[in-house]
């Protein structure tokens, strides 16, 4: 019963901050209602008994995705009358598409062989779900693994360097030609240095020599 | 009770909802980029209720790439933005035919 009602309770937060993403105003409150549905999502998927993905959207989507978008949205100058001009003409379009969509994907779904009679995963006493998906994650699937890894690594680089400007002052570069025709002459200088200079008859002019 | 249905149910109205995001704010390319980043929580949503009612792993190691896979893509995406944004300072989507295409 309460499963239910909670069930019910999360469905509808989720559906009305979903259209509340595709349909207001400001780019910000779009963004802050995404947020609210990753919440609610993840709030579902611990009905599901799926601890670990439910932690890791929250923490991996609305703590680093989101507040990325937010950073992305304040910094822009956004014109929001020119952005939505044409909303109210596409709106009877999208919305019959949305229902064309919404009703095939339902029948697809209440298709006899699809419907599944059983029981969400239990939460067992012995082996946690985060415990279960590291135990496959690092043997059976350790290369695909690595292949994320990689992925995130290039979508590291990319950013970088999509984002940096070529006539930036502070941007650094590597010129290849200046590297290779550099002489040793102008990377290091003899300078006469006495081994012992005496306190009392140390001129200016030494001192400079010193330096 | 609360069976798979339900679950499945809701993940197509999520995807609907993003797939009227994308016809409404087609000039806002940044609430384009949102309503893909919805398309994708509808997906892993699917993914997590087979793999919770099936009780087979696998499902969820998928949506761990995904989940993966996307966050590169959005802050490629997102760079991708900003730069457009520096040369054409606009985000509108009609104002982006340099490559005539």
């Amino acid at each position: 019963m309460l499963t239910t009602v909670l069930f019910y309770v999360f469905a509808i937060i989720l559906v009305f901050s979903a259209l509340k993403v595709v349909t207001s105003k400001n780019p910000i409150s779009s963004v802050l209602f995404l947020v609210l549905a990753f919440v609610t999502s993840a709030c579902l998927w611990l009905m599901l008994n799926v601890e670990f993905l439910a932690l890791v959207l929250i923490v991996v989507y609305v703590g680093a995705v989101m507040v990325l978008f937010l950073f992305v949205v304040m910094m822009l100058d956004i014109d929001v009358e020119t952005m939505r001009k044409g909303f109210w003409k596409h709106l009877p379009l999208a919305i019959l598409l949305g229902i064309i969509v919404l009703v095939e994907m339902v029948l697809v779904i209440l298709n006899k062989p699809m419907v599944i009679t059983g029981s969400p995963e239990v939460v067992s006493n012995n082996i946690s779900n985060a415990n279960q998906l590291g135990w496959v994650l690092y043997t059976q699937y350790s290369y695909p693994v690595e292949l994320a890894s990689m992925i995130l690594l290039l979508g590291l680089v990319a950013a970088v360097a999509i984002t940096l400007r070529k006539t930036d002052k502070n941007a650094k570069y590597q010129d290849i030609r200046k590297q290779v025709s550099v002489k040793a002459s102008d990377r290091f200088e003899m300078i006469n240095m006495p081994a012992e200079v005496e306190v009392d008859n140390l001129e200016p002019q030494n001192k400079e020599e010193v330096k | 009770m609360i069976g798979m249905t339900h679950f499945l149910i809701l993940s197509a109205i999520l995807f609907a909802i993003a797939v009227m995001g994308i016809f409404l704010n087609r000039k806002n390319i940044i609430v384009v980029l949102m309503s893909i980043e919805l398309m994708l929580l509808a997906v892993n949503f699917n993914f997590i209720t087979f793999s919770s009612f099936l009780h087979n792993i696998a499902g969820q190691i998928f949506v761990f790439f995904t989940l993966t896979v996307a966050a590169a893509e959005s802050a490629i995406g997102l760079a991708i933005l900003i730069i457009l944004f520096r040369n054409l300072r606009s985000i509108n989507v009609q104002d982006m035919d340099k490559l005539q295409g």
